[in-house]
C-alpha cells in the first residue's frame, strides 16, 4: 500500500504544474458554507449578471439609463440591429412592429421595445430617429445608441456575443436572430426567433404576463 | 483543500487561477473589450494574433471545460468536496384512492370549470382522454398525486441549499413504477411559486419521455398549466400495436419499454425548468422485465440492485454559491460541476454481485461517454453489459467499454461488481466537450483524466446474486419489423441560420403550425441531416424508431487510452458511421445522436394514438429555441417529404 500511494504521489508530481502549492497549502479546510454571501433575489441574479446600469441616448434624444430606465418594473423586449442594416433588421422590426399591434389588444400593461445599435459609431440618435420614421415605428418602443464601450458592453452581457473572439470580431450580429424578452420584476426571461411570425412572437411574449395583465383570459387556450 | 470537478485535489493557487479566470472575462466582459486593438493593448493578443496563453482568456477559445475555467461561458462554480454525500435514490411514488385527491373528481373531459380561489380553470387540459374510448378503465385503477414545489435540496455540503423546484420535494422527484396492464392516472398539480430565482417559468407541462402515449397526457410542450391549476395525465401501460398492428395479442410484446423519465416540456421554458430540478424516472415492468431476479428474464432486482441514475451538469454561482442558469446563451450551455440523481460527486456503496444501472443524461447540453474506471489503473479498460438502449431492452446483452450518451438518451447496463470486491471505481465521463456551442470533438480523454462523477465503493455485504449472467447473452426482445415499403420519406435539416436562429428544414417551431400528417400505423422513413459544426440529439415523441443507417457509435478512436475499440466490434466509430446498425444500435430507440454533418435514416410506425406530438432537438437550450416540430398523427397522412 505505502509503495503504491507514493507512486501514485509520484506520478501527480510530475503531472501537476502546481505541485508545490498542493504540497505547502496552508489551507486544508474545505470552504465552509457560510462563507458565501447571501443570495440575491432573482432580479438582482438578474440585474447584476445581465444588466449593466450603462448611459443610452434614444432615437429622440433622450439620456436614459439601461437598466434604472429601461428595463426596471417593465415588461420588455430587446433586439440589437444598426441603421443601415438591410436584410434581417428590417425584417425584424416589421415583425416586432406587428407582434407590438398584437400586444396592445392582448395585454393590459405596456410591453416596451428596445432596438440597440451594434453601430454607435455610425448610428447617432438622428440616424436612429429616421430609422424609426422609414419603420413607422410607434410609442413605446425606443431605438438606443451611446458610447461604444457601452453598446458593446451591453452586447455582450445580453448573450450576443460569439465564444469565439475571432469569429465574433468578424461579425458582431451572428446571435442577433433572437429578441430577448422578459418580466424585470418576476425576473421571467427568455428568447425568440426574430424571424418567427409576429403572432407567435406575442405569443411567446405573453408568457411572461402573469394571466391578470391578459385581457381575455378565460379565451387563451394553451396549444 | 481545493478540487476541480473531477474529483482531483489541487492546489490553492490553481483555484485560485481559475477563479480568477472567471473574473478576468468577467472584467473583459465589463470593458467591453473584444477587438483586436483592445486585446493588444492590453497584452492579451500576441502580434501573431493568438490570444496570450493566460488561462483567464481561454474561456474565449477552444478552452477546456474540465478545469471550470473557461469553455463553460460564464461558468467557475466554488470549489466543493466530492465523495462526501451518499448517492440519492428516489422514493418510489405510492399511489392514493381516487377518493383522496385534492380537488374535484377526474374527469374524461378536463374540467374547465373555473376554480374561484384562482380564477383560472381547475385543470390545464384542452382535450378529452382517448383511453376511456378504447376500453381503458376511467378512473384508471391506480392513482397518484403528484405536486410540483419549490424544496430547499442539499446539493453539497460545500454549497447553500438550493431553492430548486421538485416534484413532492425531491429532485429527481419519485420513481413512478409501472407495470403493462395496469394503466395509471397521475394529478399533476402545479403549486409553483412565481418567484423563480433567477431562472425559470412556474408554467409547466410534464412530458414521459419515451411513452407510447395519448397526445393529451404526453407533455405536449403547448399543453402547459399554470400554477393553481392540475392536469390529470392518463398513462395506459400499453404495448405498441394494441389498437392497431397487433391487436389479438393487446399489442406487440417486443415493443415493450422498461427505462422511462418524465421532464418539464414547457415550451420555451424547458431548459430552465428542468435545470431547476424537474424530472424523475417512470419505470415500466412486464412478465419478463419483472423487477425480480428469480423471474422473468432474471435482470438484478428492483430496487436494490436495480438503480436508476439521473446525469447532470450545473454551474454555481462563485460568489453566492447558488446554481446559476445561462439565460441568454441560446447555443448550449454546459456546467462544470457533475450530479448524480441531484447530488454533486455522491459516493454509491454495492455489495459484490452483479446490478442493474439505468443511465440518464438529463443535459441541458452535455453529450457524455461514461466508462467505468478504476483510478488505481486508470487506462485497463474496465468492460461490462449494456442491456437496454433508451428506454428499451436489446436482443441481447452486449459487451461494451463505455456507454455514449446525448442529452436524454439512457442506457440500462448490468456490471458485475463480484470481480471488483473491496475496490473503490468511478462512472468517468471521459468525452471531451469543450464548450456548449457545437458538440463533442469526438475525442476522449485517457483513463482517470475525465470527470468523475460517481464513486462506488464495493465494500457491502456478499449477498445472493440470482440474476442471470449477461455473459450467456440471454435473449430478450426481438426487433418489431421495420422491412417493406415506407409509405412516405421524409427528410429533416437540423442546421442555425448565420443570426443565430435554430431550425428545422428552415421553418421555426410554433404550437399551431401542424408541419406534416402521419397517417396512422403506416410506415415512415425518416432522414435526420445535421448541419456543419454541431451535434444534435433528436427525439420523437409516441413511438420508437430502428436506425436504419447511420447510427452513431462510441467516440473515440482505436487508437485512444489503449482501449483499441476495434476489439469491441465495428459499431464503434464516430464519424462516416454510414454502415447499417450493429451491436447497441440493433434497437428501439427515441433518441438519436446526430453528430456534425451526419445523416441518419430511421424507421416507425406511428399507432394507436391520435394528435399532436413534436419531434425535436433534446439540446434543451435548442429545443427551446425553436428546433422543434409539431407533427400530428391522423386517420388520414400527407406526403409531405420535406415538412
Amino acid at each position: 500500500m505505502i509503495n503504491r500511494s507514493r507512486r501514485q504521489l509520484l506520478t501527480g508530481l510530475a503531472l501537476l504544474p502546481f505541485a508545490g502549492s498542493v504540497m505547502g497549502s496552508p489551507d486544508e479546510h474545505p470552504a465552509p458554507r457560510h462563507s458565501f454571501a447571501p443570495p440575491d433575489s432573482g432580479r438582482e441574479v438578474m440585474r447584476k449578471r445581465f444588466f449593466p446600469n450603462v448611459p443610452l441616448v434614444t432615437h429622440e434624444g433622450t439620456h436614459v439609463r439601461f437598466y434604472d430606465d429601461l428595463l426596471k418594473d417593465k415588461l420588455v423586449v430587446l433586439n440589437l440591429m444598426y441603421a443601415d442594416c438591410t436584410t434581417l433588421c428590417p425584417m425584424i422590426t416589421a415583425n416586432l412592429l406587428a407582434a407590438q399591434k398584437i400586444l396592445d389588444r392582448r395585454v393590459r400593461q405596456d410591453v416596451f421595445f428596445y432596438s440597440l445599435t451594434i453601430k454607435p459609431r455610425e448610428d447617432t440618435p438622428e440616424k436612429l430617429r429616421e430609422y424609426a420614421a422609414r419603420h413607422h415605428v410607434r410609442a413605446k418602443w425606443l431605438f438606443l445608441t451611446g458610447q461604444p464601450e457601452d453598446l458593446e458592453e451591453l452586447r455582450l452581457r445580453l448573450g450576443y456575443a460569439d465564444p469565439n473572439p475571432v469569429k465574433d470580431r468578424k461579425d458582431k450580429a451572428l446571435h442577433s436572430g433572437m429578441l430577448r424578452y422578459g418580466n424585470e420584476p418576476l425576473s421571467q426571461w427568455s428568447s425568440i426567433q426574430g424571424s418567427a411570425n409576429p403572432e407567435w412572437i406575442a405569443e411567446e411574449i405573453t408568457y411572461v404576463v402573469p394571466a391578470t395583465g391578459l385581457r381575455h383570459t378565460a379565451g387563451k387556450a394553451p396549444g | 483543500m481545493y478540487f476541480n470537478s473531477r474529483g482531483e485535489k489541487v492546489s490553492r493557487a490553481r483555484w485560485k487561477e481559475m477563479y480568477n479566470a472567471f473574473q478576468n472575462r468577467q472584467e473583459l466582459i465589463k470593458a467591453g473589450l473584444t477587438s483586436r486593438r483592445d486585446l493588444l493593448r492590453m497584452g492579451l493578443l500576441t502580434s501573431t494574433g493568438m490570444l496570450v496563453a493566460k488561462s483567464g482568456l481561454s474561456s474565449w477559445g477552444g478552452g477546456d471545460c474540465r478545469y471550470g475555467s473557461s469553455g463553460c461561458g460564464t461558468c467557475a462554480s466554488p470549489v466543493t468536496t466530492p465523495w462526501t454525500l451518499p448517492m440519492p435514490i428516489p422514493p418510489v411514488k405510492q399511489a392514493i384512492p381516487v377518493s383522496s385527491l385534492t380537488g374535484p373528481a377526474p374527469s374524461v373531459n378536463p374540467n374547465t370549470t373555473v376554480n374561484p380561489a384562482t380564477g383560472l380553470p381547475y385543470e390545464g387540459r384542452t382535450r378529452a382522454n382517448q383511453a376511456p374510448a378504447l376500453g381503458f378503465p376511467f378512473p384508471a385503477g391506480v392513482v397518484y398525486q403528484v405536486t410540483q414545489q419549490q424544496a430547499q435540496i442539499n446539493v453539497s455540503n460545500d454549497l447553500p441549499l438550493q431553492n430548486l423546484w421538485t416534484f413532492d420535494g425531491s429532485s429527481p422527484g419519485p420513481t413512478y413504477v409501472a407495470h403493462y396492464g395496469t394503466p395509471i392516472m397521475v394529478r399533476n398539480i402545479n403549486n409553483l411559486p412565481s418567484n423563480n430565482g433567477g431562472f425559470g417559468l412556474n408554467s409547466v407541462s410534464t412530458h414521459l419521455h419515451n411513452g407510447h402515449t395519448p397526445s393529451e397526457s404526453d407533455g405536449f410542450p403547448c399543453d402547459f398549466f399554470a400554477a393553481g391549476q392540475y392536469y390529470d395525465q392518463y398513462y395506459p401501460n400499453a404495448l405498441a400495436g394494441f389498437n392497431s398492428t397487433h391487436i389479438a395479442t393487446n399489442g406487440d410484446i417486443n415493443e415493450s419499454l422498461s427505462m422511462l423519465w418524465y421532464h418539464d416540456h414547457r415550451e420555451n421554458f424547458t431548459s430552465q425548468n428542468v435545470y431547476k430540478g424537474l424530472l424523475g424516472f417512470y419505470l415500466l415492468f412486464n412478465q419478463y422485465d419483472t423487477g425480480d431476479e428469480t423471474t422473468g428474464f432474471r435482470l438484478p432486482s428492483f430496487p436494490n440492485y436495480d438503480i436508476p441514475m439521473a446525469f447532470a451538469d450545473r454551474c454555481f454561482d462563485p460568489s453566492t454559491g447558488v446554481m446559476a442558469f445561462d439565460t441568454f446563451n441560446t447555443d448550449g450551455i454546459l456546467g462544470d460541476k457533475f450530479m448524480v440523481n441531484g447530488v454533486i460527486q455522491p459516493v454509491l456503496h454495492v455489495s459484490p454481485r452483479r446490478y442493474r444501472f439505468r443511465w440518464l443524461n438529463t443535459g441541458p447540453s452535455r453529450f457524455l461517454q461514461v466508462y467505468v474506471t478504476d483510478l488505481t489503473s486508470p487506462s485497463t479498460p474496465q468492460p461490462f453489459y449494456q442491456v437496454s438502449n433508451d428506454g428499451n431492452l436489446l436482443p441481447l446483452p452486449v459487451q461494451v467499454p463505455a456507454v455514449a450518451l446525448g442529452v436524454a438518451e439512457r442506457a440500462d447496463v448490468v456490471i458485475d461488481f463480484s470481480q471488483y470486491a473491496g475496490k473503490t471505481l468511478y462512472l468517468e465521463n471521459r468525452l471531451n466537450q469543450t464548450n456548449g456551442q457545437g458538440g463533442p470533438s469526438g475525442s476522449v480523454v485517457s483513463g482517470g483524466q475525465g470527470f468523475l462523477m460517481l464513486r462506488i465503493v464495493v465494500d457491502g455485504p456478499v449477498v445472493a446474486d440470482n440474476s442471470v449472467n449477461p455473459a450467456t447473452l440471454p435473449a430478450y426482445y426481438a426487433l418489431p419489423s421495420v422491412s417493406g415499403s415506407p409509405s412516405v420519406s421524409r427528410s429533416f435539416n437540423f442546421d442555425q441560420t448565420r443570426d443565430g436562429q435554430w431550425q428545422i428544414n428552415g421553418k421555426l417551431f410554433d404550437c399551431n403550425t401542424v408541419r406534416f400528417k402521419i397517417k396512422q400505423n403506416s410506415l415512415e422513413e425518416w432522414t435526420f441531416n445535421g448541419g456543419f459544426g454541431w451535434s444534435h440529439p433528436i427525439h420523437v415523441h409516441l413511438e420508437e424508431f430502428q436506425i436504419t443507417q447511420g447510427a452513431p457509435g462510441l467516440y473515440g478512436s482505436s487508437s485512444d487510452d489503449n482501449n483499441d475499440y476495434s476489439r469491441w466490434g465495428n459499431q464503434y466509430c464516430w464519424s462516416g458511421c454510414s454502415g447499417s446498425s450493429t451491436g447497441v444500435n440493433l434497437a428501439r430507440k427515441d433518441v438519436v445522436r446526430l453528430i456534425p454533418s451526419g445523416n441518419v435514416k430511421v424507421r416507425m410506425r406511428f399507432r394507436d394514438w391520435l394528435g399532436r406530438y413534436p419531434m425535436h432537438c433534446h439540446n434543451v437550450i435548442h429545443e427551446d429555441h425553436a428546433m422543434m416540430l409539431r407533427f400530428d398523427v391522423a386517420t388520414t397522412g400527407d406526403t409531405n417529404s420535406n415538412p
